[in-house]
Order: structure tokens, then C-alpha cells, then sequence
């Protein structure tokens, strides 16, 4: 019988030590998330509900941004839009007003909804087209070499490279060398190129994790290895391709810094589908959620009026990235259960 | 190809006079002829100058000790040692039906298709039971679905798991037990009605009753097929097949009907094996 080490007690009390150490750490994180979410649902809900049916702000989701104007008339302080305003203006006949006009804070954001949904639909879906072909190459045809080891430090690297950096390259290239101006499709190549790498690891992850015996049962039956890949790796991989492109998908909706030289817009009237012809299209720049978030934030001047629509920006736009997420999520769910893996 | 032993009787008599033509070698569908071959893991060499020739429609078992290369030498009858990138055959030659499978520009899917492939960890695609048994048919084009019906019925009659399965099959073929799941990749590998069946060790996960049933199965299956079956149990490669080679070290120690090798080996290293004194 071993008797108890006389350092015991030290053990012990190290071992709790540690314990709440690592206990404290996952705390803080759950602290500090529950503060963010609760200060932008608290504060973007006073813009996005109403106390009024049909409690949703419904303006503030359908209609663009607008100037809002703030005067006194006749003893009362009034806030209008644009269009209210006007249609004031109207109304009062002859009446001067001294209004203060502050940027963007009346109206609503439903271009930026659309343009960010442009956008993450286009980049997404060029990220997958090329991400996963390249993860079947390295997975599926690619040999162990020198040259696929090159490429696999290359798909590290990019994926280190900072936002910013990918929104200065898209702006060089797709923007000014290649002549597509402030564009969705600028937009799409520099936000698909960012989550290339992310979606590149996961797909081949993905790919892997089929069982080799799937593809020897396939090719021992004469099938090729492109009908195996297609028929017997690529269904059971897609699965975890999708988890994958989830954070993606999230990634692209939320990043500023490669849109802003590359895509976004601080304003435009007109919506995305007001254009002549498909080439206007996907060469137009769009409103986009985050980088509204940012105009609003840091570029029209402070006061108790712009609160309302940075909140709001930002609860509506944390509601539609965990719709993303969620979406995602039950179709994986679904199609893993048709498949009886 | 033409099968040299169909050919009629008639026209070997009219070469009768001239000079003698080469020794024609009887081809004969499903035969293997193996010529001193070498098989390399990287610098590392697993097989050593083996030659056999298979017989066609007969039962022949790899016995050995583990690492002794019958996998490999299997692995090698339907090229599937082409997926791995550092393995590569040095030296000698594999002929199915005269035809050498390594010749440049052979069609490799073709060649797995008529050399079916039973692994040792039964591998049912995550799909129905009547789409495991169709997917070398439909891989290979068959679009017809009374075809198709036929051939799964057929197949799945042929591994004796009709009767089990005929109720269910449209549900996953994971769901059925592990000796129903080999018969299922049996009845896979039949569907596309192979002229060899290639066995790596079929029996290894299952339990008794099951492996009798496989055993049985195999039985059956030389009447129409050429079977080749590695196996670590020395009693099934008594039980269930014709010939017998036994491998030591990367090479084919003896080869015989397996009466002789079982009763009166010739080599002491083999009978050393198989009555359990090393290996």
C-alpha cells in the first residue's frame, strides 16, 4: 500500500485552483457575449418593434434610408424623414422652419438587407464552386508533393491575410485593373476569395472523413473515379461541407473592409433590380448591411437621433446572420438524415 | 477477347504439317497467371517472385502469417494497388485470360468490373439495399429498371440474402447484421457479374453462423466464378477451397490442391503453419 504523498494537500488545492481557473475563463466568455447581445437587442429593439401593432417597425425594414429632420414648431419638437417632411412642408404653407438635417437616421436599411444578401449569395456561391472542385483535387487526385505542399502553405497563408488587405487587392485588381468599378461582382471575387481558404480546409476535412472503404467498394465495381467521387464521397461529404460554408457564410455578411473599396455604397436611390439591362446588374454597387452599420457609426456626426438606427442595423443584422446559421444547419441536419449515414 | 478454348477443335488440325507454331496456352475465361512477380512498398519489398497460375471456376486460398503479402498479391489481381501512390509492381507480370492487367493503356475500370472485389471490413454503401446491389449496374450505364430489378433479385438470390431482405429492400443497408452486410458487398460484386471474385479475408468480423453461411456461399459461387479468397483461418481454407498457396515473407512458399498441402505438405515451413507451430 502506497500511503499518501505528503504533498497531497498542495495537489489538491492546485487541482481546484486550476479547475476554477478554466471555470472563470468560459464565464467571462459567456459574460461578455450575453452583455453584447443583450446591449444590441435592448437598445435595437426600441428601434426594430413597435409598442403598436403590428409591433415591428415595419419602415424601418422596408424603406431606404432617409434624412431625418428635427425642428420645433408651434412649442413641439418634431422628428420627420425625407418623405414626411415634404409631405409637411406641404401641409404648412409658408411656414419657415429652422431643421436640423442628420444623415441617414430616419427611414430604414432594407437596400443594405438586399445588397448584403447580393452579395453573400454571389460570393458564396463562387467560394463553393471553386473551393470544394480544389478540395476534391487535393483530397482525391492530388499526390503527396512538393507542389501540393506549396499550395497547402499558400491556402494557410490566405487564410491569415487580414480583411483589409483582401479589400485593397480586390480594389487593385477587380476594381481599377480589370475596370469593374464599385461592383457586385468586385464584391463577390474579393468576399469569395476571403473564404476560399476556410471552405477549401473544411471541404477536404469533409472529403476525408468518408470512409476509404466507400471508394475501394465503388472502384472494385468498375466504377470510375469520377462517378465514385460523384456517387459514392461527394453526397456523404456534402454534409459537412454545408457546417462548413455556414461560417462562411456568416464571414461574408459581416466583413466591412473588402467592400468597402470593392462593392459598397454609403447611399443609393435606386434598388439593386432597378437596372436596364443584367450587365448593369452585377456591375452596380449595392448598400450593404455592416458597412452601413459603419457610415452610421462613424461617419455622419453623433447625436441622441443616429442611436436608434445603429442598434437597429445592428440587431437586425445579428437576427439575419443566426437565420443564415440556422438555415444551414436544418438543411445539413436534413440531408444527413436522407442519407441514413 | 476470344476465349481460346471455345474455339472449334477443327482449326488446330490444319496447322498439322507446318513448322510447330508456338505452344498456344490454353486461355480460359477466369484463369490468372502469375509470372515472378515483385511488388514494392516504396524501397520496400513485400512480394518476391511469385508465380502461380489460378485455376479457373475453383476456390484458391493465400494462407500465411500477417504481413506475408497475400493481401497484397490479392490487391494486385484487380489493380487496386494503384490508389496508393508509393506501390508499384518491379518486376513480372499478372495475365487474366492471357491478357497482362498492367499492359500501359489497359482500361483499369474495365478490368475491375470482370474482377470483383469482397473486402475484409464489409463496406455497404449508406444507401437502400437495392441501391448497394444496382450501383455497379447503373455506374455501368444499365438504366432499365426491369434490369435492373432482375439483376438485384438475382444477386441477392446468388449470396443467399433474398430471403432475408426481400421485404425490406428499399431501407438502408446499414441496418442489417454484420454476416447479412458481407453477403450484401457479395451480391454487389455479383450484380456486375464478374468472371473472378477477389476475397480479402470475407469472414474475419463475423461470428461462426455467419461465416458458415459465407463458406457455403463460396462453395456455390465456383460453379460459376473464379474465386480467390485470402483468409487468416486455416480451417475455411481447408473447408472451402480447391487450391491453396502459402505465403511467407513476400513469397509463395507452395502452392497445391489443398488436400496435399492440408494432408502432406511439401515444405516443413508449411506444414510448420498449418498444424499451428509458428505464424
Amino acid at each position: 500500500m502506497i500511503s499518501a504523498p505528503a504533498n497531497a494537500r498542495r495537489v489538491r488545492l492546485l487541482q481546484g485552483g486550476v479547475f476554477w481557473l478554466f471555470r472563470l475563463a468560459t464565464y467571462f466568455i459567456l459574460a461578455c457575449a450575453t452583455y453584447i447581445f443583450l446591449d444590441i437587442g435592448i437598445k435595437g429593439s426600441r428601434t426594430v418593434f413597435t409598442s403598436k401593432p403590428p409591433f415591428i417597425n415595419l419602415p424601418f425594414l422596408t424603406e431606404p434610408p432617409q434624412t431625418l429632420y428635427v425642428f420645433d414648431y408651434e412649442g413641439k419638437k418634431e422628428t420627420l424623414s425625407d418623405r414626411q417632411f415634404r409631405a409637411w412642408k406641404l401641409e404648412h404653407p409658408g411656414v419657415e422652419v429652422e431643421a436640423t438635417s442628420i444623415a441617414y437616421s430616419a427611414g430604414g436599411i432594407w437596400p443594405c438587407i438586399v445588397g448584403t444578401a447580393l452579395l453573400v449569395i454571389g460570393s458564396m456561391i463562387l467560394a463553393l464552386g471553386i473551393g470544394i472542385s480544389s478540395a476534391i483535387y487535393l483530397s482525391e487526385y492530388s499526390r503527396n508533393g512538393p507542389l501540393i505542399r506549396l499550395v497547402r502553405v499558400a491556402i494557410l497563408n490566405l487564410a491569415g491575410v487580414p480583411s483589409i488587405v483582401f479589400g485593397l487587392f480586390g480594389f487593385g485588381l477587380f476594381v481599377i485593373f480589370f475596370g469593374w468599378n464599385v461592383s457586385l461582382i468586385a464584391g463577390w471575387f474579393t468576399l469569395g476569395l476571403m473564404v476560399l481558404p476556410a471552405i477549401i480546409t473544411a471541404s477536404e476535412e469533409s472529403l476525408r472523413a468518408v470512409p476509404q472503404g466507400l471508394r475501394e467498394g465503388s472502384l472494385a465495381l468498375g466504377a470510375s473515379k469520377w462517378q465514385t467521387i460523384r456517387k459514392n464521397v461527394l453526397p456523404y461529404a456534402l454534409p459537412g461541407i454545408l457546417t462548413s460554408s455556414i461560417l462562411g457564410i456568416a464571414r461574408v455578411a459581416g466583413e466591412t473592409a473588402p467592400i468597402m473599396f470593392t462593392a459598397a455604397y454609403a447611399m443609393k436611390d435606386e434598388m439593386p433590380w432597378q437596372v436596364a439591362k443584367f450587365t448593369d446588374f452585377i456591375f452596380q454597387g449595392v448598400m450593404a448591411l455592416p458597412y452601413h452599420i459603419y457610415v452610421v457609426s462613424s461617419k455622419i456626426p453623433q447625436n441622441e437621433y443616429t442611436e436608434g438606427v445603429q442598434y437597429g442595423g445592428a440587431f437586425v443584422f445579428l437576427f439575419l446572420v443566426m437565420l443564415i446559421a440556422l438555415t444551414s444547419i436544418i438543411l445539413r441536419e436534413r440531408s444527413r438524415s436522407r442519407l441514413s449515414w | 477477347m476470344v476465349s481460346v478454348a471455345e474455339m472449334p477443335e477443327s482449326t488446330s488440325q490444319s496447322v498439322i504439317n507446318q513448322p510447330a507454331p508456338m505452344p498456344e496456352r490454353q486461355v480460359e475465361r477466369g484463369m490468372i497467371e502469375i509470372e515472378h512477380l515483385d511488388f514494392k512498398y516504396g524501397a520496400h519489398q513485400v512480394l518476391h517472385d511469385v508465380s502461380l497460375n489460378i485455376p479457373a471456376r475453383a476456390v484458391t486460398a493465400f494462407i500465411g502469417p500477417s504481413g506475408c503479402g497475400k493481401t497484397t498479391l490479392l490487391r494486385c489481381l484487380n489493380r487496386m494497388n494503384d490508389l496508393i501512390d508509393i506501390a508499384k509492381i518491379s518486376g513480372g507480370s499478372i495475365r487474366i485470360e492471357g491478357v497482362d492487367i498492367n499492359a500501359p493503356g489497359l482500361d483499369v475500370v474495365d478490368l475491375r468490373r470482370r474482377v470483383g472485389m469482397v473486402f475484409q471490413k464489409s463496406n455497404p454503401f449508406p444507401k437502400s439495399i437495392y441501391d448497394n446491389v444496382a450501383y455497379g449496374l447503373r455506374i455501368a450505364g444499365v438504366t432499365k429498371r426491369t434490369l435492373i430489378d432482375e439483376a438485384v433479385e438475382k444477386s441477392l438470390r446468388s449470396a443467399a440474402l433474398w430471403e432475408e431482405v426481400k421485404d425490406r429492400l428499399h431501407v438502408s443497408g446499414y441496418g442489417l447484421s454484420g454476416g447479412q452486410q458481407q453477403r450484401l458487398c457479395i451480391a454487389r460484386a455479383l450484380a456486375v457479374e464478374p468472371e473472378i471474385v477477389l476475397m480479402d479475408e470475407p469472414c474475419s468480423a463475423l461470428d461462426p453462423i455467419a461465416t458458415a453461411k459465407v463458406e457455403e456461399l463460396i462453395r456455390q459461387l465456383k460453379q460459376e466464378y473464379t474465386i480467390v479468397i485470402v483468409t487468416h483461418n486455416m480451417q475455411q481454407a481447408g473447408r472451402c477451397s480447391d487450391y491453396t498457396g502459402f505465403f511467407y515473407l513476400g513469397r509463395l512458399i507452395e502452392f497445391d490442391a489443398t488436400a496435399k498441402i492440408f494432408s502432406n505438405p511439401g515444405q516443413r515451413q508449411t506444414e510448420e503453419y498449418i498444424t499451428g507451430r509458428f505464424g
